[in-house]
């Protein structure tokens, strides 16, 4: 087989590939701040609800996570009568959205917590409420220094997509494990699946790239 | 003259065993400009801080305009402060700090008009016409539309001060305004607080090492060592003929130095 | 039955639980063996990439940082395909568990050239003009002079990744390695409960993983560091 022959069927993995990379990219973030921010919090529920996820969804591994929730919660969900079944498609985006936000929820603390004090003061004297410290005050600052990090988690939420082919999410690495079964022809199959992961990642860090100039103009201004 | 603006009873702060402020008495009349001298560590930021509400105390109370600070009157008693109490009481203070404090992320003009709009509720062109006009005051009407990070220690300072004046508060705190400037651009800052000074009624408690200034604008100089007042008067008095011997001590060592 | 185990499926889930709970430990131990011998590959590799990453000439270093940029970028179930199908392609025939391990291994190289080459430049220039001048020849100036001021301050870093390379483990279980998770997964085959294995694996990494940080800290802190300021 001439390897252009592969390109249309990797190419339609390749997309599955990108949606779940942009979907756990986008309710990874939305975990990230929601958990990052709680940990913070002066409410001990939510910080300890914030701190009992990240170190659960950090400490185990995204191919057990993936597991738990694609075979074992139906069943925890029949013991309580409740149909809690998911289609692998949720089970993918949900295990990929969680992990990523635990790490990401660390790195969003990190930075709200490298937000000078002498910042938190001067809010305080204008008479700002902690919300409006953290909203018009820390995180601008801190979104940017989560930037580089941020771009880092992206690239792993990109790889980390390729798990979902192992509860029969048709991505690129499935697409790829259906070829060589057909046509044994694993060497050449197995370049262009990676080299087509590499290009996707080069393009995700340019996309990011551009995203952390975008929320850094103001500091582009400075001497 | 017993109607102070500002009023510590026997206030205490200490962190762990290191006592800053001891038994605290001071006093502050409305439309005085009071300045703290005295050498570093001696507590005088503290009680600056304890005004801005940036520290707690240990012991005593502090009045603003006859209300108690750190404490609400609950049925008779005193009982530590809510943040709601803090907040309603912090609408009467402002404060300049030593390092500016600036928002890096926000032009000078947003600097002014941001917590006049978010926290007092201004409009936006109410707000962007207070801070044109303190940008009047401050001589820099033409950097609105700069970042903090594009102006000069100077001009940052003077930013500053235009922003605690934007939320049109009765006291103004001056931490060290000058401290950390290079010395050619101490003057524009000294200026623009001399302007204030002559121009306004608001209550000043400055503390600073600019001796001379000092002199030049306040009604009551404090010396101000170890957690207490140990010496104040005019000007004149404790500049000319200060009583006590660490003061003369004090006083030499930096009009020397 | 796996290991010799038999699992308990008649009197409740505790004895169900008790009754796994030795074929999980035997998955433990391979996972643990295919981490550090990961771990070991990729302390080895990722030195071999940091050198030739350092080195001055463009045509070593750039082809390198290619290299090492693909690396990270690619993930490492791709990668373990790739080796597990491809190299008997050519004649060489590990089993799985070398295979994976193997992947682990460059996987993860590409990450610690990265903390290698942080360490390293992290060494003052001074200590190079030192020893420039007393005319140690640069090979030995890298050995004696600048790793051994270079290591300890990677140490802990290393150590992260080596946790890290715990959680990856299971990707092994694509290519027939029974690891924890796949016994787990493999009782759960045969006996439709995936509830109490899943979970149980899912404890256990939990308390391997905090027991490794806690590790890992406490190397950082008690590590000596023969004066030699690391901030």
């Amino acid at each position: 087989m001439h390897w252009s022959n592969y390109l249309e069927p990797l190419a339609r993995g390749a997309w599955v590939t990108i949606q779940f990379t942009l979907y756990s990219m986008f309710f990874g973030a939305i975990c990230s701040f929601a958990f990052g921010i709680g940990k913070l919090s002066k409410n001990w529920i939510l910080r300890g609800i914030s701190i009992v996820y990240i170190e659960v969804f950090r400490g185990t591994s995204l191919l057990v996570q993936l597991f738990w929730l694609f075979f074992a919660l139906p069943i925890a969900g029949d013991m309580i009568g409740i149909d809690l079944r998911l289609p692998p498609v949720t089970a993918g985006v949900i295990a990929l959205s969680l992990n990523l936000g635990a790490y990401g929820a660390e790195v969003v603390r990190g930075a709200i917590e490298a937000v000078s004090p002498s910042q938190y003061e001067a809010a305080r004297a204008l008479n700002f409420s902690s919300l409006q410290t953290l909203w018009r005050i820390a995180l601008p600052q801190a979104i940017p220094e989560m930037m580089p990090s941020f771009s880092n988690l992206a690239i792993g939420a990109l790889k980390d997509t390729s798990l979902v082919s192992l509860i029969t999410l048709t991505d690129l690495t499935f697409a790829a494990e259906q070829l060589r079964n057909f046509y044994q022809d694993s060497a050449t199959v197995y370049t262009m699946v990676l080299l087509m992961y590499f290009g996707m990642a080069l393009v995700l860090s340019m996309a990011m790239r551009l995203l952390e100039l975008s929320v850094t103009r103001w500091r582009g201004t400075v001497r | 003259m017993s109607d102070p603006i500002i009023a510590f009873d026997k206030v205490k702060k200490a962190y762990g065993h290191f006592t800053v402020i001891n038994e605290l008495n001071f006093e502050v009349q409305r439309g005085e400009k009071v300045t703290i001298i005295g050498p570093s560590g001696s507590g005088k930021s503290t009680v600056l801080r304890i005004l801005m509400t940036l520290e707690g105390i240990n012991g005593g109370v502090v009045y603003v305009g006859g209300e108690p600070l750190w404490h609400e009157r609950l049925n008779g008693s005193m009982v530590p402060a809510s943040e709601r109490h803090l907040r309603k009481m912090r609408t009467q203070l402002g404060m300049v700090f030593q390092q500016f404090n600036l928002f890096p992320h926000m032009s000078v003009l947003r600097n002014l008009t941001e917590a006049p709009r978010v926290v007092l509720g201004l409009s936006k062109e109410k707000a962007r016409q207070r801070a044109e006009e303190l940008l009047e005051l401050v001589g820099l009407v033409d950097q609105a539309h700069k970042f903090p990070g594009q102006l000069s220690g100077g001009q940052q300072q003077r930013v500053g001060i235009a922003r605690a004046l934007a939320m049109r508060p009765k006291i103004m705190l001056f931490d060290e305004p000058t401290s950390a400037l290079d010395p050619e651009l101490v003057g524009e800052v000294l200026n623009v607080i001399r302007k204030l000074a002559a121009e306004h009624d608001l209550t000043m408690v400055m503390v600073t090492h600019e001796m001379r200034f000092a002199r030049e604008i306040s009604d009551r100089v404090c010396f101000f060592d170890k957690g207490r007042i140990h010496e104040q008067g005019t000007p004149e008095q404790l500049f000319s003929q200060p009583k006590e011997q660490r003061t003369r001590e004090f006083l030499k060592a930096v009009l020397n130095g | 039955m796996l290991y010799g185990f038999t699992w308990d499926t008649g009197h409740g889930e505790l004895a169900f639980a008790i009754s796994i709970l030795p074929i999980l430990l035997m998955g433990l131990i391979t996972t643990l063996e295919a981490a550090f011998l990961g771990f070991f590959v990729a302390c080895v590799l990722g030195m071999g990439f940091a050198v030739l990453r350092g080195a001055r000439s463009r045509l070593v270093a750039w082809p390198t940082a290619v290299v090492i940029e693909f690396i990270r970028d690619t993930p490492l179930i791709a990668q373990l395909f790739f080796l597990y199908y491809v190299l008997p392609d050519y004649g060489i025939l590990f089993p799985a568990f070398l295979t994976g391990t193997l992947a682990l291994g460059i996987q993860y190289s590409a990450y610690m050239s990265e903390v290698y080459r942080a360490g390293i430049q992290a060494v003052d220039r001074g200590q190079r003009e030192a020893a420039k001048s007393l005319d140690l020849p640069p090979a030995r100036t890298f050995t004696h002079v600048i790793l051994p001021q270079a290591i300890p301050r990677v140490i802990p870093a290393l150590g992260n990744y080596l946790v890290s390379i715990m959680k990856d483990v299971p990707v092994l279980s694509v290519v027939t390695v029974i690891e924890m998770l796949n016994a787990a997964k493999i009782i759960g085959d045969q006996t439709f409960d995936y509830l109490v294995p899943l979970s149980m694996v899912g404890g256990i990494y939990l308390i391997l993983t905090i027991v490794a940080s806690a590790l890992v800290r406490l190397v950082d802190v008690k590590l000596p560091k023969r004066g030699i300021s690391l901030r």
